[in-house]
């Protein structure tokens, strides 16, 4: 829902914050974040402005288990449309993007996410 | 080659109760008598899928967790797609993630258990900072 803006307007503000606000309510860090930077600027825009570095979800919250029923969980990774969101967006470490990758594609199959909707 | 697998299957959503059981339990008896042994059944309820399957709009989701060779799980597959009342299913091999979760857990673990020592080493040294 939030991340609706995501695929289509790459270098605008909105990646940074939205992509990470889905966990954002229950996250220790999120109460860090206008400690770190005056805000998250742009990733092209503000060069100046420090950037908040993303991190990865699962490392960060020591997520060991990606599994395709966690629907909840996956859901964060997927676009309104269904679409898969790239690892530039979220922040998420290689391997967890992979693993992640696997668990949103078996989910697919079982119905629990759509291959596209609408 | 004993092997853990998850089979997860839906079940069409107009199907009575007490059908659906009976369904689930013949699926059972076909894996024990090809061999494998049901550790769990979950039934996880009424759920709206997320595309159209065979022109239904929700289903039945049901969970088996089965021990035993690839054969049992072929053989269960081959009549699960002949099963009309089941519209889809999936089998995950999990044997492997659990091996490699117990082995995260066991790391996680045994840092866990060092942590306290260096918390503490920490603690001690904080207050000659402060004097300095």
């Amino acid at each position: 829902m939030a991340d609706e803006s995501n695929p289509t307007t790459p270098p605008a503000p909105a990646p940074a914050a939205p992509a990470e606000r889905p966990a954002g309510g229950e996250r220790p860090a999120h109460g860090e974040r206008p400690a770190r930077g005056p805000r998250p600027g742009g990733p092209r825009g503000d060069r100046k402005f420090f950037r908040r570095k993303k991190v990865c979800k699962f490392c960060v919250e020591k997520i060991d288990a990606i599994n395709y029923k966690d629907v909840r969980l996956l859901q964060q990774f997927v676009a309104e449309r269904g679409k898969i969101i790239p690892r530039r967006l979220t922040g998420v470490c290689t391997p967890h993007q992979r693993r992640l990758t696997a668990a949103i594609k078996q989910a697919r199959n079982i119905a629990l996410l759509p291959f596209a909707a609408r | 080659m004993q092997r853990t697998y998850e089979v997860m299957f839906i079940v069409r959503p107009d199907m009575p109760e007490e059908e659906v059981e009976k369904l689930v339990s013949t699926l059972e008896s076909n894996v024990t008598s090809a061999g494998g042994t049901v550790k769990s059944v979950e039934r996880m309820g009424k759920r709206r899928l997320a595309y159209v399957v065979r022109k239904f709009h929700e289903g039945l989701y049901v969970l088996l967790t089965i021990e035993g060779t690839g054969q049992a799980i072929h053989e269960l597959e081959r009549r699960m797609r002949v099963t009309e009342p089941v519209i889809k299913f999936l089998t995950v091999r999990v044997d492997e993630e659990q091996k490699r979760l117990a082995k995260i857990k066991k790391i996680r673990d045994s840092k866990v258990r060092r942590k306290p020592e260096s918390a503490a080493a920490a603690a001690g040294s904080e207050p000659a900072a402060v004097s300095v």
